[in-house]
Formats: structure tokens, C-alpha cells, sequence
């Protein structure tokens, strides 16, 4: 053993090497992303690792790796799971030989989702269990016990650390690389009376995973991380417990008061564990819920009351006790309990008096983003037009941002291609644009442009190649020739997969060359059904500044047109309206030198 | 030894480095440790904050409102964002330098620097504000902000490290190369 100081997902990537994983898939997502990185960086050799084109490939790829015996981890975050669903609801009647947990990492808030949607939920729904970590020393440890339950019961196991879990870091005991497990997969055997589905497998399957969970959640009453801590003062009157779970548990830990409460922290939500909750609820007059997203221990406390005739009174989400929605903090948690247990609350600091308003900072596309030069070019083409411009998912999403304004929908991964066709349908006189990203393209956006080619709409599809999965941290993909174990491979060109669907328009073009982009923009849109623009200029993460721009103040006549044609961070009106540049965020890219109406921006160069 | 501690910026300061440098110290003197990041679409230019809890009895690796012994803020706007986690008594260590959103220059609620300045001094009685601009003239470089307030926030002796523990975890914590400048800002004094 040894003591590191951890990210929640490293301690996850390192549970799992410990616990003897084989193979291991994933998309990137905050925050679940680092798992996959950590494991690159720390597996041994025989440890397979690869970033898969989306949730779904990743979950197949590990369902086969388990069927030949290996144990094996699947990372997502929690809007990920939904493109997972499908293998997931079959592979949970299915099962696996060797090992799978697939973790998924919800984000309450949401900080960086489209979603507050709640793992513990989707585990009820797909019937398998689910481990649910309070801080970065558990989720070390349940990402263990997840692989040894997987692998005893044959089934697809869930680990859902929340963002705070993830990306909370922790000092912890690990083991050493020497102490890891071993395992050698046994292979695949051929039986299609196990992993063929039909409906015959499928009736008598769903009977032995419901009579599994219930013999499990017996079990795991007894499983030592779900946990009945006791009052220190029996005699209090009402009898009060606090039932709460993850990251919610810790927030219960700080507030003043929780020793005077029964506590159950509930470390699989399912299945829950009865027979403990029954202990827990022997005697208390009322119980409040603290959790995020779903009720989900609510619930499963209000269903035992129900069955076993208890008289307590249950509160939560459902009882209007707890807000529905968002995340929870250490001091909305404190006042949730003093409310609980009759106390006045922790006074809250006082409104500053006279404070002045403070600026916003909604997060932006960075100084010399690709990404802006594309949306200009096609805003430029399509100032005298009708449009629709769809978004997707990726930083370009940032584009919705004044002064930009380039997003008017985001859906999904994938789904702004789909959009823009069935808003074509019904207005026929709207230019309809697709906004996409490359490793979107890859991940769900093909299938899109097949729809509308095979059903003939009349839409530009513009990929924003910028070389890279540049939100969640600079992973590779299959356009960028690299692969998660760093092997050059032949990249797949998206030029070449729009030309085979059947587009014979497709324009690859630098975004950066302003007036050429315009003019590609114009000519491509004009053509009549699906065709595509390809701006390709890679990440300023992944190119090199040669020189920063500089403004001549002695031409600066304080338009400041490149401020509100363009929001580039890197551009700073001074008190006298004139323009100066910040140094340490201009990466050169020139497209203010190009919108500059008195050429008095020069010197930028970029790699 | 019990110190919460709260770091705030916005994305792309340095915000995270500090952080780890503060853990690494806390590790090395055999402490107890925990903290949190922002880490997603907030780090492309919004607002961004390190919690770092030292010694036992740390739960959450959250800081609560009111509950931090010092804020170390690397830009005004975001100290006084941030000034509600800070404690009754707690110490204050920002630079006077802002970082103006896109947004206050297109349309967006404007940046008043001056006022905001005005309202830390009155608000936080203990307030060390660190020239950032003559700092990076002095030492030539715009990248260490991060060091420049670490150094700031250990001589108001709330830090709980001396410089020698915190320069031991800087040298562990940065490439060899830009060792030298971590030190010239770890010690600069305007």
C-alpha cells in the first residue's frame, strides 16, 4: 500500500486495475472523462484501453471483451448512458462471463450535462445493481466491490460517482502495481442458448433477475458501506433519522446536529437494502431524504413504510422538504437539517450592502477559436437570408454567445443534422444549417447525414474539424489518426465518409481565410440538397502561436468592430474606446486583422 | 491543524496548479487532505473555484459558506463573488487586476473595478491585494499568478505552511525549467 492524492476518477481507474481489469472503453464526458486517461496512463501492458466512436461501441466492445471472460470497465457521463441504453437493456438479461462495471457519472446542476438524470433510477429500470461512492476512498473501494459482485452474479454492474465525487481529490491508501490482480479471460465458448436473445430467454431471464435483485438486497443489507450510524442520544423525542447517500452523505457529516440523528447511508440504491432501512426506521417518528436528482431513497423508504405498515413520516423531494431540482451544497444541506430538527439555521452572511453589480462570465469560445472564424463566415454569407443555424454538442455550442448569436438549437449528440432537416420540411424557404463538431461527426452525427441524404432534404451540414475532442480535454478520435494507446493508425477522413454517403458537394476550407470562407459559404449553400462544408483549423490547444497580434493605436479609431463582431477574449477596449490586445491570450489567428475596417491590427501569425 | 481554504479565478488562471501545490504541502507535512475543482465548460473562460480542506476531520472536500479561513482570489471580481464562503475574521488575499469578460463589452453588466476594489476593502478587514501587474513586470512573465498569491497569502501567516514547506511543494509541482521563475514570484514583495 501506498498513499497518493487522488481525483475521484483516478482512484476509480485505479480500483479498477487493482481489481484485475482487462479491457477498458469509454467516451469522453465530463466528468467522467478522466477514468479513461488515468487508466492510459497507469495500466500495464496487457491492459487494453481505447476511446471508443460513443457510448454504445464502447459497452459492445466490453460486452464482447466479458463474454470471453474478461473483466472490463465501461466510462461515460450520465447523458452517455442514454446512447448506451440499448445494448445495456439487452446485456442485463444476457449477463456476462467475465466482469463488467460500467460507470456512469451523473452531474447534479448540471454543470457540464443537458440532463439532471439519475443513474440509481436507470439501474432500477435495467434491473442491475448499482454502487453509489460518497467520496474518493470510496469510490477506490466500490469500484472493487463492483467487479467482484459482477463477476460472482454474472451481470453488469453500476458505479455512479457524481461530479463532486469525480472530481473531488482526496490523499488515500491505494495498493501497489505489484498487488494488483491477475486475470487471464477463459475465452469464448459457444452457446446460443445463452448469448443469442430471444424472446424464450429473455421471459425466463427477467424471472431470475427479479428473483436475484431480491435475495440481493438481503445481502446487501449486510454489506459494510451501507451503513446505520446510531444517535448518540437515544432519548430524544421526536426520533429523527436522516436517510442520504454520495456526495450528499459527506454534506450530512458537516451540518450541525446530524450526531443528535440516526443516519443510513445507502450505498446501493438498488437494490436498496431492506432489511437495514427496517433497522434504520425501528422507532423514528420521522426520516428526511437527502439526495440529488431522483428521489430515489425516498422512495424506497416510503415503499418499506408502506409494506410493513411503518408509522413514520417520510420527507423529501416528494414532500416538498427538499428542492427538486439542482445540486445540493455543504450549506444548503446544514440549513435543511437545523430546519429538521427545529434549530435556527447557521445565519446566513449578510447581503453585502452597496455592492455593485458584478459581470457575468458565461463560458466562451477561447482567444483565436476556429470555431469563431466559421460561424462569422457563415454569418457573413447569410446576412440578407432566412436560417436556421441547429448546434450540437461540443464547444462550438459556445457559439449561442453574443456577439456570435450562431445557435439556435442544441438537442443532443448528433442531433442537430436530424433537426435541421425536419425544420426544412416545414419552412422550405429557410437555409437550414447543421453545426457539427468532428468527434460528434464520428460519434452520432453519420447517421444523421444518411437520413437526410436518403430522404432528401435541403441542408448544409458545416463539421467543425478542429482536430480534436476539445471540451472535455484534447481526446484523440477516429479523424485524428491516434488512438488512446497513442498507436498512429490510418485516420478516417470525414470528407471521404460524406462523399461515399452520396454528397457531391463537399468543400473543405481554412475558416481563417475570412473573405474565401465567405465566398465558400455562399456558393455551397446555394447548391440544392444535403451538401457540406468542411472548416478545418485545428484546436489552439493542439497548434502553436507564432506571433500575437498588435494594434497600431495611431489607426485604432475605436470602432471596436472586432469586439462586437467577434467577443474574442483576447481583445480589451481601453477606457478610451480604442482596442488593445492581451498578450497572453491572442494565439495569432488574424481574424481580427481581417474584420478590422482601418487595417490597424497586424503581426499575428499562427502554426 | 484544521484550514479550509477557498482559490477563485476564472478559467484558465492557474486556479488548479495552486490548489495541487497546496495539497502537495499539506501531504508532505504528513496532513490530512481534500479538495475540489471546477473542471468542464466553466474552465473556458467562467468562473472557477478550488476548495482545499487540510487536516483531519474534513468530510466533505467542500468548504461551506462562512467556513473559510482564507480566499485567495486571482482577480477582483471573482474575490467578491467568492466573499460569502469567506469566515467572520477570515483573511483575504486578491490581486487588483481584472480579467473583463466578453460579455461587459457587449452588452453584458459592466466591470466597475474601482468599486469593486472599494467594497473588498470595506468588506474583508484582513486584505492583502497583490500588484499583479508590477509583479509580472518585475519578473517578466504573466504565467505565475498562481505563485505570485500563494507567496502573498503564506506571509500573512493564515496559510498555515512556511515558505520553505511551500517552495518544497512548488519544486515538486512544476517542470524544472520554470523552477527558478516560481521561485523569484513565490518571494516577490511589491
Amino acid at each position: 500500500m501506498h498513499r497518493e492524492f487522488l481525483m475521484g476518477n483516478e482512484a476509480i481507474a485505479l480500483g479498477a486495475l487493482a481489481a484485475g481489469v482487462n479491457v477498458v472503453a469509454g467516451y469522453p464526458g465530463t466528468p467522467s472523462t478522466e477514468i479513461i486517461e488515468t487508466v492510459r496512463k497507469r495500466r500495464g501492458d496487457d491492459v487494453y484501453v481505447e476511446w471508443s466512436v460513443n457510448e454504445k461501441a464502447a459497452l459492445e466492445v466490453c460486452a464482447g471483451a466479458a463474454y470471453a471472460g474478461a473483466r472490463t470497465l465501461v466510462t461515460m457521463k450520465c447523458v452517455g448512458l442514454n446512447v448506451a441504453a440499448d445494448p445495456l437493456m439487452s446485456l442485463a438479461y444476457i449477463g456476462v462471463k467475465g466482469a463488467m462495471v460500467i460507470v456512469v457519472a451523473d452531474d447534479p446542476g448540471p454543470i457540464s450535462s443537458q440532463t439532471e438524470q439519475d443513474t440509481r433510477t436507470f439501474a432500477q429500470l435495467a434491473k442491475i445493481p448499482c454502487f453509489d461512492p460518497s467520496g474518493v476512498a470510496d469510490a477506490y473501494q466500490m469500484v472493487q466491490d463492483a467487479f467482484a459482485l459482477s463477476e460472482e452474479l454474472h451481470t453488469p454492474v453500476f458505479l455512479r460517482p457524481t461530479t463532486r465525487v469525480d472530481h473531488g481529490y482526496e490523499a488515500i491508501d491505494v495498493a501497489d502495481e505489484s498487488a494488483w490482480e491477475k486475470s487471464l479471460p477463459a475465452g469464448f465458448e459457444k452457446d446460443p442458448a445463452r448469448w443469442v436473445i430471444f424472446p424464450k430467454l429473455s421471459v425466463r431471464a427477467h424471472a431470475e433477475i427479479e428473483a436475484r435483485n431480491a435475495s440481493l438486497s438481503d445481502r446487501l443489507s449486510a454489506y459494510p458501506q451501507n451503513r446505520l450510524e446510531r444517535e448518540s442520544d437515544v432519548c430524544a423525542a421526536p426520533r429523527l433519522g436522516v436517510a442520504t447517500g454520495g456526495i450528499n452523505y459527506a454534506y450530512v457529516r458537516e451540518s450541525a446536529g446530524a450526531d443528535d440523528c440516526r443516519i443510513l447511508r445507502v450505498a446501493t440504491p438498488f437494490p436498496f437494502p431492506e432489511e437495514l432501512a427496517l433497522d434504520f426506521l425501528d422507532g423514528l417518528d420521522e426520516v428526511l431524504c437527502v439526495e440529488e436528482l431522483d428521489p430515489v431513497i425516498e422512495r424506497a423508504l416510503l415503499q418499506v413504510c408502506g409494506r410493513h405498515h411503518l408509522p413514520v413520516r417520510i420527507r423529501g423531494k416528494l414532500s416538498g422538504d427538499v428542492k427538486p431540482s439542482g445540486e445540493n451544497s455543504v450549506a444548503y444541506v446544514a440549513d435543511l437539517l437545523a430546519i429538521f430538527l427545529g434549530r435556527a439555521s447557521a445565519p446566513a452572511p449578510a447581503a453585502l450592502a452597496d455592492a455593485p453589480e458584478l459581470p457575468v462570465r458565461p463560458p466562451v469560445l477561447c482567444a483565436g477559436c476556429p470555431h469563431r472564424a466559421s460561424f462569422l463566415a457563415v454569418k457573413e454569407a447569410m446576412r440578407l437570408e432566412k436560417t436556421i443555424y441547429c448546434g450540437d454538442i461540443g464547444c462550438y455550442t459556445l457559439g449561442n454567445a453574443r456577439p456570435l448569436d450562431m445557435c439556435d438549437t442544441c438537442l443532443c449528440m448528433g442531433a442537430g443534422i436530424t433537426i435541421a432537416q425536419g425544420v426544412g420540411h416545414v419552412e422550405p424557404d429557410t437555409r437550414c444549417f447543421a453545426f457539427v463538431g468532428d468527434s460528434t461527426f464520428f460519434a452520432s452525427g453519420i447517421t444523421g447525414v444518411v437520413n437526410a441524404f436518403y430522404n432528401q432534404a435541403d441542408l448544409t451540414v458545416v463539421v467543425l474539424d478542429n482536430s480534436t475532442t476539445a471540451m472535455t480535454g484534447h481526446q484523440p478520435h477516429p479523424g485524428t489518426g491516434v488512438t488512446a494507446l497513442g498507436e498512429k493508425v490510418a485516420p478516417v477522413s470525414i470528407e471521404a465518409v460524406l462523399r461515399a454517403i452520396g454528397l457531391t458537394v463537399v468543400e473543405t476550407v481554412d475558416p481563417l481565410d475570412h473573405d474565401h470562407a465567405v465566398d465558400v459559404v455562399s456558393r455551397v449553400a446555394s447548391e440544392p440538397g444535403v451538401k457540406a462544408i468542411i472548416f478545418k483549423s485545428p484546436c489552439v490547444f493542439v497548434s502553436r502561436p507564432q506571433a500575437t497580434s498588435h494594434v497600431d493605436w495611431s489607426r485604432c479609431i475605436g470602432c471596436q468592430r472586432c469586439v462586437k463582431t467577434l467577443g474574442c477574449p483576447a481583445l480589451v477596449p481601453s477606457p478610451d474606446g480604442k482596442v488593445a490586445i492581451d498578450e497572453s491570450q491572442c494565439v495569432g489567428c488574424t481574424l481580427c486583422e481581417q474584420v478590422c475596417p482601418t487595417g490597424a491590427i497586424s503581426g499575428g501569425a499562427s502554426a | 491543524m484544521r484550514r479550509d481554504i477557498v482559490l477563485c479565478g476564472t478559467g484558465g488562471q492557474g486556479t488548479v496548479l495552486a490548489s495541487k501545490v497546496l495539497a502537495r504541502a499539506a501531504m508532505n507535512a504528513g496532513l490530512s487532505v481534500k479538495s475540489a475543482e471546477t473542471i468542464g465548460m466553466a474552465q473556458r473562460g467562467g468562473s472557477v473555484v478550488s476548495h482545499v480542506r487540510v487536516g483531519e476531520g474534513a468530510a466533505s472536500p467542500l468548504v461551506g459558506l462562512g467556513r473559510a479561513d482564507l480566499l485567495i482570489a486571482f482577480e477582483p471580481a471573482e474575490a467578491l463573488r467568492q466573499l460569502p464562503y469567506l469566515r467572520e475574521g477570515g483573511t483575504l488575499v486578491t490581486s487588483d487586476r481584472p480579467v473583463v469578460p466578453v460579455s461587459a463589452t457587449v452588452g453584458g453588466p459592466s466591470y466597475d473595478v474601482e468599486k469593486i476594489m472599494a467594497t473588498l476593502e470595506a468588506q474583508a478587514p484582513n486584505l492583502t491585494v497583490v500588484d499583479a501587474a508590477r509583479a509580472e513586470r518585475e519578473l517578466g512573465s504573466a504565467k505565475v499568478l498562481n505563485v505570485l498569491l500563494l507567496g502573498a497569502a503564506c506571509r500573512t501567516g493564515r496559510l498555515g505552511f512556511t515558505t520553505d514547506q511551500l517552495r518544497q511543494a512548488i519544486h515538486e509541482s512544476v517542470r524544472e525549467r520554470f523552477v527558478e521563475l516560481n521561485d523569484r514570484a513565490l518571494d516577490w514583495q511589491g
